[in-house]
């Protein structure tokens, strides 16, 4: 199994604040890893990190044969490679769905209008949403624009999906419905880094589990460990989490 | 010596006031090229360019409007330059609206969530087509009202053009005054002209701004 993402020894400061303080882990293709831990254990940063969203102060981050701290790394190359679903969905609110799912494919991939509307019916399809192909995101739900922002990820081809609490501001039944397209991603061998309190979505979808604590891995296996965790800390975490 | 007023000066305050509105385009079409590169130089990624562009609009708008006319009327004279009032007062009036027009629109590209550019480079997107299809077309729905409700200050601020020789409205009224010296008279009607040009203008900004909100989420 080749590995699509490896963190070595990743440092990022914000100012004076360290909130990375030498994570390393790798990823394999086809894996699909749940990143957990409290609010501010630098999960949501290092997911950031691996497209760039931050830059890193130490140690590498290779994605896709992209070298991510590398000064001369074609940025939107990595991205390409690389799809991201944000907490706040952030779809284009002037946008129809088809429009959200067919700029980057014409402005990036330079599809014809008519081409990238043949690519957005299918993945919009996929996540069940093919009737809201000509409505704006404020007509829709929560969990309708959230999958939506998932549909318009997939639509690039992605080879590696970061999810960054993309159900954390959605109602139980919302977030079922988002965590169920996703759980099909993961079926269809969509290669996956899950920031997440869902330790549902961990045990049912996850190969494996890595457990973040004050900017470090801190435990890492199966979905196992979330049952059986040896770390007091994960131990601990984990009662909150029920 | 007291002439009446008659129709040959509303006639002269009539042109004059084509005059005015003509230098507000011109100063609105100019200065606003230039204030959208004032916007993308104040949200550049380079230190450097946000810092000359911040410079600028500080110098600009930290001094008198009539001051900035006055050098570029006859600070240039000396050095043996001469520049016609059109093109003293169009100058001065482009860097005036650049520096404004500039920061008002910084503002409301700075107001459209920095998530949005985040999604549109996660997407693959260039900062400038990220900027070009998601950014502007959002910042141009609030930056619309106050550009407008700008365009008043601006129509109104063509008066100062008067001092550099330049025969707009404003001039034109105090030609008139000099020969009828009815100053109540000559400049109510002056008033009256600009007030006619100006409050559809903000009554515009006004509507636009409720319609707009009405829209917003």
């Amino acid at each position: 199994m080749s590995v699509a993402v490896k963190l070595t020894n990743v440092v990022k400061r914000f100012g004076e604040l360290e909130v990375l303080k030498g994570v390393s882990f790798e990823i394999n293709s086809g894996e699909v890893v749940a990143l957990i831990g409290q609010s501010g254990s630098g999960k949501s940063t290092a997911l950031r990190c691996i497209n760039q969203l931050e830059t890193i102060q130490g140690g590498s981050i290779e994605v896709c044969g992209h070298r991510v701290e590398d000064p001369k790394l074609d940025v939107r190359a990595l991205r390409r490679d690389i799809g991201m679903v944000f907490q706040s969905y952030n779809l284009f609110p002037h946008m129809t769905v088809a429009q959200n799912i067919m700029l980057a494919l014409r402005r990036v991939k330079g599809m014809r209008k008519d081409e990238a509307y043949e690519v957005a019916k299918p993945v919009l399809a996929k996540v069940g949403l093919s009737e809201k192909i000509d409505s704006y995101p404020e007509q829709l739900s929560g969990g309708q624009q959230q999958r939506v922002a998932i549909a318009r990820s997939l639509a690039m081809q992605p080879k590696v999906m970061l999810f960054d609490e993309v159900t954390s501001a959605l109602d139980p039944k919302l977030t079922g419905e988002v965590l169920r397209v996703m759980e099909d991603l993961a079926r269809g061998g969509m290669t996956m880094i899950v920031v997440t309190h869902e330790m549902g979505f961990a045990k049912r979808a996850a190969n494996r589990v890595i457990y973040m604590h004050t900017g470090k891995v801190w435990e890492t296996g199966g979905a196992d460990i979330l049952s059986n965790p040896q770390t007091p800390e994960l131990k601990e975490f984990m009662a909150e989490e029920l | 010596m007291f002439g009446a007023f008659s129709t040959n000066h509303l006639i002269y305050l009539l042109d004059g006031l084509l005059w005015t509105v003509i230098l507000s385009a011109l100063a609105f079409l100019l200065g606003g090229i230039a204030g959208f590169f004032v916007m993308l130089a104040r949200i550049s990624r380079f230190r450097w360019l946000r810092r000359v562009a911040l410079v600028y609009i500080q110098i600009v708008q930290g001094t008198p409007l009539l001051i900035q006319m006055f050098i570029l009327y006859f600070g240039l004279g000396v050095f043996g330059i001469s520049v016609p009032p059109l093109a003293a007062a169009g100058l001065g009036m482009m860097v005036y609206t650049s520096s404004y027009l500039g920061e008002i629109w910084r503002g409301a590209v700075g107001s459209i969530a920095k998530t949005q550019f985040e999604a549109a480079e996660c997407l693959g997107l260039t900062r400038w087509q990220a900027l070009q299809d998601v950014i502007l077309p959002q910042a141009l729905k609030i930056a619309t009202p106050p550009t407008v409700g700008f365009l008043v200050q601006l129509v109104k601020n063509t008066s100062l053009a008067s001092v550099v020789g330049f025969l707009e409205l404003t001039r034109a009224a105090q030609v008139i005054n000099n020969s009828l010296f009815q100053p109540f008279l000559v400049f109510g009607v002056a008033a009256f002209f600009y007030f006619c040009v100006c409050y559809p203008l903000s009554a515009w900004s006004r509507s636009l701004e409720r319609k707009l909100n009405v829209g917003r989420r």
